[in-house]
Formats: structure tokens, sequence, C-alpha cells
């Protein structure tokens, strides 16, 4: 380049002054006419990065190619992906990144509130515990609660309105809403049907009366495919009125449940399960007590499972023990003939020996005549008013739901529906099969349903509003109880979701309301005093302060009821809900999908269960596909033989075999609900089994229900316990002395901290909340069924079902297996690397970074609590998963084993606040995530070298045990036995 | 069927063919006969046949290992409980195979037993081979086999180390001893023979490689006293080795508290297991090959019958390691190894245990009549039978033992992939390309030993 010879200012002056007009000069060297800058005009690009007319062009093209090739390939020595890291503009006072924050909430199930405190890592919700202040959780937590985080991530979810499945907008919505409102006007909404499941919204109440207020015509359905009609009838019959029964299990001694899963399937059984629970727990020997459950089922439940006796029969026979029993305590009642009347006599006479402290509780699944009955010997027990109140209903508006969908039904088929506006549901699935929902469906003009996922029922259409996840959502909902939770958000709806509040308000005019504003102004109008604070104190408690639902004094009015007609044939088919996926809401969560049910272990799909007896008689194994025939209506089911499954009862799981649902329940299970009628919600007699000679791969968690005579699950009776205190230490081999080893045996002092844990077997349910807690905590993955299949599960923690006795009726033990944490471990010794180590608080440590993957500790695992990566379990998250990712607790790849930490990263965060206070960690400070869910406190973590924390004392139990102790592992999870409380009248 | 080419051979009183060597082989018929082979320009027809059909099950194995690389040990049946499978029941098969070697060339050289000449440089090389074999397994049966070398000793500037408690570690040093020793004692007793076939060499390409693989041999009585006394050294070393490799390995297991690993019988029984399948893998290559070869005169029925010989004591010590066990098992009155004995006999596994004492213990005992020891199909036959019934009794310990250990909820099956068969037999494959490429490349039989043989005749006779 020539460019450099200096600038002539004499030329420039010259060539200036010798233009004419106005021209332009940008600087001097265009002035100068320099050739340095014409060609500087000239070229597109600066000199080097154009060289194509250069005769060298290929060579330099391809030096040019090689270095951005060799560059390009540095750039692929880091394995990091490129990710932003954005600071808080403003940071929000209460936060501080890296601490979680906490707000108390409600999820709702059944319309009833589940009490809960989320937690919220940078403003996303990642784990839900158990609200201690809400008086149906007490702290606990379902394992539907459990779950709901993975919901609300779900890439399944409903995203976007849709008009006739085509992707469209709110507003368009809402206009065309006021289009056939304006024309509803006229007829005061004659054409306008809203149908909902049960709720218990305050807020959605007020906004539904004000509608049909000025709809006058319109009406409003509920449907919840598992009703609980039969309790409202039993209550409308037994009192004249509908009322709620709310029992006090920890003021009873002697409980006899009909059919009756209080302890799991009830909307109270979070606080039931607690309460009876500490009638069963015992402490020292002397003077110990315990209440006595009796149960009568037809199908193993987890109520069963706890009872000290339990007897398994028919659905139809509950009735007939009911009226049996009621005969025997006086009561005058049609007599039905029961082959167990010693049974029952045995029954009554410990009813009657324990007036006012007795409970007779009926299930939902069983017609309102029992139900009659339950409260007439209630009543004649002297129990009402001491272990049993009356409330007002949590529902405002509680109506026979059958009769409600029918009326719905028959208005839709005569076509004078012209909007039908469903809130969530799947009505097109789940109603009974001979209604023909669908097809009367399809006659309304305009079908909108606000809905979390799209399923069978978003086909029928029109419209198809995304509903917001409870997460995401302001509203309020009541509990059992009658306590109102107000709903608060944690976060922004992530797609464009819509709450159930949002959607009525849109109907008004002028709509654009929000869900706070809604909630917010309907309490307003309660004239709290002092609004503010108490709405900001209902907003942190989680509950609104003496909400309770007053005491109801009733008068049983009712006489013996009738007896319910029963259809005839041998065989009988039940519909339950299914102990993960429910109703079939949940069938797209993986988590539930994968935990196995409680006693059955099985995953991924229902079954048909049938008793022992029936699959000898019909020479069926597990897996063997049948024709299930009732009612006209054939269902093809693998079935899987149940111990303790009454004789001629079949039991179908609801909600399995989705048509339409997301990834992951896609193509899981058989609906049950294609059998099911409206004279048979719950069971039914007249069905036929036809083996069809295929098999269908069912997976179960638990292959063998046997202790093979192993230390492993120790259970006596009261009786045992009261006489002999160490009574199960007889006949074991004694705990082995600590020096028994080859190692040094001091070679950890434990004089700091020294964690342990004591699992009471007695007081544990089975319910698997802590597994699902523990899978939410710690990032563990999920599976899959073929996976499950293999043997190849991730539970840290899980419940272990051990059978004993007679096949047809097991006494069933659970056992809850976390890691053991050994002092003398297996494990530790035989990793090469030093990837599982003991650290100097007994906690047996993984390190995963360290490991290779010999899985030579999961051999020497007498427990078999260690749980291997044996694929990539975490590939293809999209961006949304990942966001349910506990921050504190590494997400493990492929190859790596992992196992039980006591939660080491909950330890960890209480030792920081300790230390920062210059202070010792105080018993129950930590609180690991299974005992957090555990709705009966079971589980109890705590230090070891503090004489007072609550898991010594447990440990100095004479219960206590250790399993499989003769390995002389020294575990620092301890059981506490499993005790009955037999009556001795009979035989067990 | 007694061999033909046996017949002029002389035979002993109790009626065993008494030579080592077939009368009339000079010390030039000796070394054409074996040193023709490396240097011919085509190798028999059922050389490509054999090492063709070795090849596709290698190829195989490089499937299923780039398969499970890509997606980790999920691909095989493992699971919790049981976490060792085919890679482990494998690993310790081909370590078992792998002891024939040094033991009939260290133990029986030392014990001046001449007629391991014939056979110690193909079951030297077959000890290679199978080591190597079994080396591929523990790496591939880890989880990230990426970081093997964590288990190695090695300076870490994070002052990690490997825990030397974890019989694996110890493993890892006993195979990868044994894998040198041999290595060296093989190549070391290679060397004049590298040379011989060297100077037979015409074509300048094999005259230059042989010629660097031969060392600079020349033959000089300093180069052999060197090379002796190194060989009687290196014989000494691998002699304890043969005994410590299988006890180490042994102790994968013993040390373990599974019950029907935890178990002080393991390394005797081991080592004898060990040698007892060495010598049938040896006996299952030697009988095809020394026909396929024209080997007759130089393998003869005395080696074979030697080697039948040494399969019948060793199988009797691993029949009676199994007795034992079970004695144990009921003599323990502990309920897990009761439990054990009982679901290894009548569990879901427990034909593949009878499948073992057929295998293992019943066909062997055949060995006892002479003749059928002096029939090449039978003897085939049942070196195949312990060969088999090996690995299965690797499949007994591990994965019996395994399924059905202390807590029974946790009880699951273990069911072999597509891939466990592939690798299993992509090993085999691996084993036999490494085999023939060997019998077509190097002198499989020692030369310098056998022309021993013509000057001393008489050493040839028993």
């Amino acid at each position: 380049m020539k460019a450099d010879a200096p600038l002539d200012l004499d030329t420039i002056r010259q060539r200036l002054a010798g233009t004419r007009g106005r021209k332009y000069w940008r600087c001097l060297e265009e002035v100068a006419e320099t050739p340095a800058f014409e060609e500087f005009l000239h070229r597109e690009f600066p000199a080097g990065a154009s060289e194509w007319g250069d005769e060298f062009s290929r060579r330099g093209f391809l030096q040019l190619m090689a270095a951005s090739f060799a560059l390009a390939g540095f750039s692929a020595c880091t394995k990091q992906p490129l990710e932003k890291i954005v600071p808080y503009v403003r940071q929000p006072p209460e936060l501080t990144p890296g601490k979680p924050l906490y707000f108390a909430t409600a999820l709702t199930l059944g319309g009833f509130a589940q009490g809960v405190v989320a937690t919220s890592h940078e403003g996303r919700p990642t784990k839900i515990e158990g609200n201690p202040d809400h008086p149906v959780s007490l702290g606990a937590t379902k394992v539907f609660t459990q779950a709901a985080v993975l919901d609300l991530y779900d890439p399944d979810r409903a995203q976007t309105v849709l008009r006739a499945g085509q992707p469209s907008d709110w507003n368009t919505f809402v206009s065309a809403m006021h289009a056939i409102l304006q024309d509803q006007q006229t007829k005061a909404g004659t054409g306008i049907r809203i149908l909902t499941g049960s709720t218990t919204s305050p807020t959605l109440q007020s906004q539904l009366n004000a509608f049909l207020h000025q709809y006058s015509a319109a009406k409003w359905h509920q449907w919840e495919p598992l009703s609980r009609d039969n309790i409202r009838d039993g209550a409308w019959q037994a009192f004249g009125e509908i009322v709620e029964t709310q029992y006090a299990f920890d003021k009873a001694d002697v409980i006899l449940a009909l059919d009756a899963d209080f302890l799991f399937t009830h909307p109270s059984s979070l606080r039931y399960a607690r309460n009876f629970a500490q009638r069963r727990r015992v402490k020292d020997a002397a003077g110990a007590k315990m209440s006595r459950l009796y149960a009568v089922e037809p199908t193993p439940t987890i109520t069963g499972s706890m009872a000290d006796h339990r007897l398994p029969v028919s659905s139809a026979e509950v009735e007939a023990i009911a009226r049996s029993l009621a005969q025997k305590l006086g009561l005058e009642v049609e007599a039905a003939a029961t082959p167990h009347e010693e049974w029952v006599a045995a029954v009554a006479r410990d009813l009657q020996a324990h007036p006012g402290t007795g409970i007779v509780i009926a299930g939902e699944t069983q017609p309102a005549a029992v139900h009659v009955l339950a409260h007439l010997i209630n009543a004649k027990l002297n129990n009402s008013g001491q272990t049993i109140t009356y409330t007002v209903p949590a529902e405002p508006v509680p109506v026979n739901q059958l009769t409600s969908l029918q009326t719905l039904i028959k208005d839709l088929q005569s076509g004078g529906v012209d909007l039908l506006i469903m809130m969530e549901g799947n009505p097109v699935f789940d109603t009974p099969a001979d209604l023909g929902f669908a097809e009367a469906v399809a006659k309304a003009k305009t079908v909108v349903r606000l809905g979390f996922e799209e399923n069978e029922t978003s086909r029928y259409c029109h419209w198809h509003i995304p509903a917001a996840h409870a997460l995401e959502s302001w509203s309020d909902v009541c509990a059992f109880d009658g306590t109102v939770t107000l709903i608060q958000p944690l976060i922004e709806p992530l797609f464009e979701g819509k709450t159930a509040h949002e959607l009525i308000d849109a109907l008004f005019q002028p709509p654009g309301r929000n869900s706070y504003d809604i909630v917010r102004a309907y309490w307003q109008a309660q004239k709290w005093p002092n609004f503010e604070k108490t709405w900001r104190t209902a907003l942190n408690d989680g509950v609104v302060a003496g909400s309770a639902s007053p005491a109801q004094q009733v008068k049983l009015t009712a006489k013996a009821p009738s007896k319910t007609a029963q259809a005839s044939g041998k065989l009988e088919i039940l519909f339950r809900p299914d102990p993960s996926i429910w109703d079939g809401r949940f069938v797209n969560n993986g988590w539930l999908q994968e935990l196995p049910r409680p006693i059955s272990k099985l995953t991924w799909d229902n079954a048909a269960l049938v008793s022992p007896v029936l699959a000898q008689r019909e020479k069926l194994e597990n897996g063997d596909v049948v024709t299930l025939k009732f009612g006209g209506r054939t269902l093809r089911a693998p079935v899987w033989i149940m111990p303790g499954q009454a004789e001629n009862s079949v039991t179908l799981h609801l909600g399995y075999g989705r048509e339409r649902t997301g990834r992951v329940g896609a193509g899981t299970g058989f609906n049950a609900y294609a059998l099911r009628t409206s004279q048979a919600l719950w069971s039914g007699a007249g069905l036929e089994i036809k083996r069809t000679g295929e098999k269908y791969p069912l997976v179960d968690t638990q292959k063998h229900h046997s202790v093979e005579g192993r230390d492993i699950v120790r259970s006596g009776t009261i009786g045992e316990f009261t006489a002999n205190a160490r009574f199960l230490e007889a006949h074991k081999e004694p705990r082995p002395e600590r020096d028994v080893t080859l190692y040094h045996p001091d070679e950890f002092k434990y004089d700091g901290y020294k964690w342990g844990m004591s699992i009471d077997l007695n007081v544990c349910i089975g319910c698997n909340a802590c597994t699902i807690a523990c899978q939410a905590e710690n990032n563990i993955a999920v599976v899959g069924k073929t996976q499950v299949a293999n043997g190849r599960e991730m539970h840290w923690i899980r419940v272990d079902a051990y059978f004993q006795g007679s096949l047809d009726n097991p006494e069933v033990n659970n056992q809850p297996v976390p890691c053991m944490h050994c002092e003398n471990a297996p494990c530790e010794l035989v990793c090469p690397v030093g990837a599982t180590v003991h650290d100097d608080e007994g906690l047996n440590v993984q390190v995963y970074n360290r490991c290779i993957g010999t899985r030579y500790c999961s051999n020497n695992c007498p427990y078999k609590v260690r749980r291997f990566n044996f694929l990539e379990f975490n590939a293809g998250m999209t961006p949304v998963q990942k966001m349910v990712k506990n921050p504190d607790v590494t997400v493990r790849s492929r190859g790596v084993m992992e196992k039980c930490t006591y939660c080491t990263q909950r330890i960890n965060a209480a030792r920081i606040t300790a230390e920062i206070a210059n202070r010792k960690i105080r018993d129950g400070e930590i609180i690991t995530a299974c005992q957090a869910a555990c709705p009966v406190e079971a589980i109890v973590f705590g230090d070891l070298n503090d004489p007072e924390s609550r898991v010594v004392k447990l440990k100095g139990q004479p219960l206590d045990y250790w399993m499989l102790g003769e390995l002389n592992t020294r575990p620092r999870t301890s059981y506490l036995a499993k005790l009955r409380n037999p009556n001795p009248e009979m035989k067990s | 069927m007694t061999d033909p080419s046996d017949k002029p051979l002389g035979i002993t009183p109790l009626g065993y063919p008494s030579r080592l060597l077939a009368p009339g082989e000079s010390y030039d018929s000796v070394t054409d006969r074996i040193a023709s082979i490396p240097l011919a320009k085509h190798p028999p027809r059922q050389w490509y046949f054999g090492f063709g059909l070795g090849f596709i099950f290698f190829m195989l194995l490089l499937w299923a290992v780039t398969w499970l690389f890509a997606k980790g040990v999920g691909i095989w049946g493992i699971n919790i409980p049981v976490a060792w499978g085919f890679a482990i029941v494998n690993f310790v098969w081909w370590i078992g195979i792998g002891h024939a070697g040094t033991f009939i060339s260290a133990i029986l050289l030392l014990l001046h037993q001449r007629w391991r000449t014939a056979i110690n440089r193909f079951s030297e090389a077959m000890t290679l081979f199978a080591v190597a074999c079994a080396g591929m397994f523990p790496l591939l049966h880890l989880g990230r086999p990426w970081v093997f070398w964590w288990i190695l000793p090695y300076p870490d500037t994070m002052g990690v180390w490997p825990q030397f408690r974890s019989p694996l570690v110890w493993d890892v040093f006993a195979v990868s001893t044994y894998f040198t020793v041999s290595l060296l004692f093989w190549y070391l007793g290679l060397v004049p023979d590298l040379a011989s076939v060297r100077d037979k060499a015409v074509k300048l390409w094999q005259k230059r490689i042989y010629g660097v693989l031969a060392l600079g041999w020349r033959g000089s009585a300093a180069h052999w006293q060197r090379q002796q006394s190194a060989y009687l050294l290196l014989a000494g070393l691998a002699t304890p080795l043969v005994l410590s490799v299988h006890s180490v390995v042994s102790f994968d297991f013993s040390v373990a508290i599974v019950p029907g690993w935890h178990s002080t019988i393991f390394p005797p029984y081991f080592v004898a297991g060990a040698i007892y399948s060495g010598f049938a893998m040896v006996l299952n290559i030697v009988i095809p090959v020394r026909k396929l070869y024209k080997l007759e005169s130089l393998i003869t029925m005395r080696h074979l019958n030697n080697m039948a010989n040494v399969m019948l004591v060793t199988g009797e010590i691993v029949a009676y390691g199994y007795l034992i066990e079970a004695f144990m098992s009921w003599y323990s009155g502990d309920v897990f190894e009761e439990y054990m004995m009982k679901n290894r006999a009548f569990g879901p596994y427990g034909w593949v245990f009878w499948a073992l004492m057929i295998l293992n213990v019943i066909i062997p005992q055949l060995l006892w009549s002479r003749k059928i020891r002096m029939n090449l199909l039978l003897l085939f036959l049942i070196a195949l039978s312990i060969n088999l019934g090996m690995w299965v009794e690797r499949f007994v310990i591990v994965i019996t033992s395994l399924n059905r250990d202390f807590t029974p909820s946790a009880w699951h099956l273990y069911i072999p992939t597509f891939w466990d068969w592939a690798t299993l037999a992509g090993s085999i494959g691996l084993f036999f390309t490494l085999q023939f490429l060997f019998m077509r490349f190097l002198p499989m039989i020692s030369i310098s030993e056998t022309r021993e043989f013509v000057a001393e005749p008489k050493t040839a006779e028993a």
C-alpha cells in the first residue's frame, strides 16, 4: 500500500478553492484524492480481508480455512455449554441467591385442600412439604402432593389456547364467549351449563353464584369420578341433612373400618394417620397400650395392612356384616346372613366394652345403607360426640354428583345446551360407561374446557384453555374440616395457564381481572377486621385462622335402612382409585407411575387383582391377560394375584388406559372406566372372567414377600411385649461386639455429631410418601417400565412389604429401607477408588465424581439400598423439565452409584445456620425429606451423641433392633419392631 | 479311535505311548517342520476358515463394545442386586484359561517335565491371549470406563489414591504382573526360534521383521547361557504368580460378605479350576492343530495323555471344592449360607448348577479310562465340556449368589441380553483371531527345545 504519502495541504487548499457549489468533503484525504483514500472508498473490507483478485488467493483461502478449522477445533476443547449468568438488577430483599424461600399454599385433590409449604429456589418451586399448621396436613404430605412439582414442569401440559385444536389466543376466546353470552342473555342462559369437579373454593363459589344469578336458567353440575355420593347420601338418610363426619382416631380404642381406607384415600387421611399412629406407638412395656383396628375389606388397602384383625370379604358382604354387628349391638335392623358371625360377635363385644371410645367408619365405596348403619352404631355406642363429630360440609353445595351428571347428560342429549364450560376433569374418559357422555357432549354447540393437559375430553372441545398449576395460581380452597387456605403462586404461569377464577370472570362484562384481584376482592368483601394484616397472616400461615367448619348438632332421624339390592353373580368387580395415579389425572407423572403401589409393588400399570383362590380356580398366573365381561361390556386386562384379596372379588384400579395423554402415561395400563357403570360405581356382581392365553408384562419392584426366617422385620403382639419387653430378642443372634472386625474398630471416633435414624415399623402404614419425597428432594431419576422390569429402579428409600401367615389373608409388614449408614460398612471396604467413604459423623458418603462404576459396593451391601445409573437416565430433559431439579443435590450421570445420603444437603444447611450462630445443631433442626413427608412420624433423624435427642430415646427403647444386625454392619438406621394388638378372644 | 500316526511309537509297560518325539526326526526336519509354517506363502486352507470365523466374532465384539461405550453398561442384563454379570464371569473364565500356559511352561520346566516342550509355546501364547481377553472385561464392565486409571496408584495433585483394602485393586496388580511376566517369558523363549525363522527366511521383509524380533540372536554360547538363566529365573518368578493370580481373583469374591462368595476355600479351589480349564483349552486347540499342521510326531499322544491326567487331578480338586462348599453351608448353621446352597441347587438357576455338575464333575470322570484318554474325539469333547463347565461354574458363583442374598425384597433375576452374549462370543472371537495370527506368523512349537530331543534321544523316551 502506498497510503503513507504525506498530505499536501497546499494542493488541498487549491482543490477546495476550485470547487463550485455545495460539495461536501469528509476528510482531508478525500480532498487530497490520495490513492489510499481512493482505495478505501472502493474496498468493502479492510485490507487483507478481501484479497480475491490476488494471484495467491486460492492459497490464501486454504490458509485461512486451515486456520479457521484449527481454531474451531480449539473451541471444542471446552465441554461447558455457554451460559449467561445474569445478576438481579434489583434484588428482591427477601432473596439471597442460593437460599430457598418457602411459601405456604395448598394443592387440591378431589376438591379438598392439602396444605403445603412449597420451596422456591430462585423463583422456581422445586419441593413440596406439608404445612404443620394445616389441620389435615400437620406437616405431612400425600404422594400426590409430593409429585405436584413434576406436573408443574411437565412438557406435555396444555400450553396454549386452542380453538378446534388450532392455536388461538385468550382475547379471541373472550370475544367468542361474549358473542355467545349476548345471545344467552335474552334466554336467561338456558343453554349454559357448567361442569366442575367437587369444589370448596369460596371465591369460585361466589363467582359461580354471581354467574348463576345473572343467567338464572344456567345450570352448574358437579362430577368427581371418585365421588363421595354414598357418604353424602348416608348422612342425608341418617340425619336428614348432609353433614361431614369427623373422626378422632387419637381418642379411639377400638376401630372398625368397613371397607374404609381412612389412612390413605380419605381426604383427611394425613390427619387420621397421624392420630391413629398416636394410639399405636408404644414406649415402655409397662402399661403399654394400643388401639385395636378391625378391617373388613374386599381388597388389600393400607388401612387393612395396619389392622389387627382383617376380614377379607366381598364388597357386597360388608353390608351383611354391618347389619349383623348392628343387630348384635341391640339395634333393630333387618339382619342378613353372614358366615362370619363369630368374628362379628367378637368385634361387637369389643366395641361394647369401649363405649364412647370406638369408631365405626364406612368407606365411600359402600352403599348409603352401610353409612346409615355406621351412624346408628356410633350413636348406639355413644361414640358420637366423643370420637365422632359432625360438621357442616366444606363443599358449599354438596349434591349427589351422579344425579347431577345424569341431568347434564340428559340436557346435552336433548340438544338444548349451547355452551358447556368444563373446569378440569375428564368426563369423556371417567364418567360411567353406560351414560354415554361422549355422544351427548358432541351435541353441545360450544364446549369449553379449562384443562391442565389435553385429554380424551379435549377432543370434544371447541375451546381448550390451558389451566394454571396450583403453584402458578391465586385461589382459595377448604380442607376437609372446612379450614380455608389461600393458594398463592410461586411462579408466573410457565405457559398461558389461566385459573378457573379468570375463566369465570371473563364471562362477565367488563372482564380482565386477574386471579389475585378476584380472590382478594372476595375476601375483602368478607369484612375481616384489619383486612391487610389478616390477609398477610393467612398467606404466611397457609390457613385462615378460625375458618374450620363449626360442629353441627345432628339428630338421628333414620330408622333401620332397608337392604341394598344386590345383583347376583359369583364374581364381583371392584373399582378403586389407583394408589398412585388416583382417578387418572396423574397418569403423565413419572414419579407416581414408577412409585411401587402399596403391597402389590406394581409399577407403571394397573391390573385385575385376583385372589389366590380365584387364580387357582381359573388357572391364572401373574400377567395372564383375561377378558373381563361385566354388564355387557368387555375389557382385556392382565391379572395380578393379590394375597389378601377377597376370594371372588376382582379389583380394577381406575385411571389407566388413557388414550390421549402425554409421553409418560401413553400406553400404560387398562381402562377400568370402560366397565364402570352408574349402577356399579364401586362394585358390582356378575363379572365373568376368561383367560385369553396371552401374556402381558407387568412389572413390580419386589418379587419376594417372605423374610425367609431372617432377622429383617421383627413383629409381635402387645401382649408379648408387656409380658417381656425384650421378647423379640429371644432366639435372635446378639449384636456382635464392636471390635469384631479385621480393621481398626476405633478408626472413627464420632466425637462431633453422630447421625442416626430410627424407623418405627409399628406406625409405618406403607403409604410411600417417603419414597416420593426422597425422589423429589434428591433429583432421583425416573427410569421407565422396561428398566424397572430389569431391576433398575432408583428409589433411595423403598418400602418393602413382607407377608406373614396365610396366603388368603396375610399380615402385611411394611418396612421402609433407606441406606443404613453402617459403621462397619461392607460397601466402603470393597470400593477400589474410595468413592464410598466414611465421614467423621458416621455418614457413609458417596463421592459421585470419584465413582468409576465397578458396582462392587452394591454387591456387598446386604440391604441392597445402592442404586446404579446403568444408563444416562437424565438424558434428553427439556429446559423446563430441568427446573424441577434441586440445586443443592448433584444430578448423577451414567455409570455412577448413588444412594441415600441422609439428606446431607439438609445437614449442611443446618450446619451453616448453626455455625453462623455459633451453636450446635439442635435436635429436630434437620428433618430429612422422608421424615418430613411421613404422615405418622415413623422416621426420626438426629444426633446420637445428644442424649436428649428424640432419636437416642427411640433407639433406647426395648423394641429397637438392627436389620440383619448379626452381620456386624452396625447400622445407624435402626427399626422399632412392629406390634399388633389382637383381640385375645379371636384367633388371628 | 487311536490316532494311526502314533502306531510306530514305543509303548511303556503301563501301556502308554512313551515318546515325545517320533523316531527319525533330525535337527533339520524339526526346524523345517516348525519354521516353515510362518514362512509359508499360504497357510492351509482351514486356517482361513478358522481365522475368518474368529475375525467375524472379533468384529461382533467391536460392535458390542462400541454400543456399550455409547450407551453404558445398562445394555447388559445386570441390575440391582445382580450388579456383576457376564463381564465378571467372562473375566474369571478367561483368567482361568490363561493359567495353563504359565503352569505348563514355568512349573513343568522347574519340575523337569520335558514333555512340556511340544506344547509350551502354544499354551504360553494362549495364556497371553486369554489374559488379554480377560483384562478387557474389568474395563468394559466399569460404569465409567474412561476413568479406569483411577484404580492405579499414580501421583495425583489431589492426593487421591486407590483404596487398598479393595480386592479389585489387588486384582489390577495381580493380573498386570501376570500378563507382563507371561509376555516376557514367552518372548524370551521365542527369541532363538525367531532367529531360526530369520535364518530360514528368503524374502527380505521376512528377514527384516524376524530379524528385528530376534534381537540379534546369533546362537553363541554366551547368548544361550544368558537366555537359559533368564528363562529359568522368569520361570521361578512366574511360578508363584500362577498360584497368586487366581487366588487374588478369588478374593474378589471371598472378601465380600455375599453368601456363596464369602468362603476361605476359594483360593485353592479357584487355582485348581483355573488349571483345569486351562488344560482343557490347550487340548481343545492342540487336538485340531496337530492334525491340521501334521504335527503328530511333535505333539504326541504322550502329551495329550499327560494333559488329560492333569485335568483329572485338578478336576477332582474342583469337585472336592463343590462338595466342601455344600458341606460348609450346612455345617455353618448359618441361615444365609444354607439358603444360598438351597437356592444354588433348587432356585431359579438350579438347572445351571446341575449343568455344572454334569459338565464339570460327572463327564470328566471318563478320563479315568485310558481308552478314553487315548481317543482324540472323546478327549476333545471332554475338554470342551470342562471349558463350558468352568464358564458355568463362574456363572453359578457370580450370578446365583448375587440374585438372592440377604434381603429377600431385593431379590431379582438376571437375564443376559444380546449384548451380553455378543461380548462373550466376541471375546472368544478375539482369542481365536489372535491365536490364528500367532499360528500363522510365529513358530508355534519351540524349535530349540525340540531339537534337544534330537540331540539327547534318551530324553525323548519316557
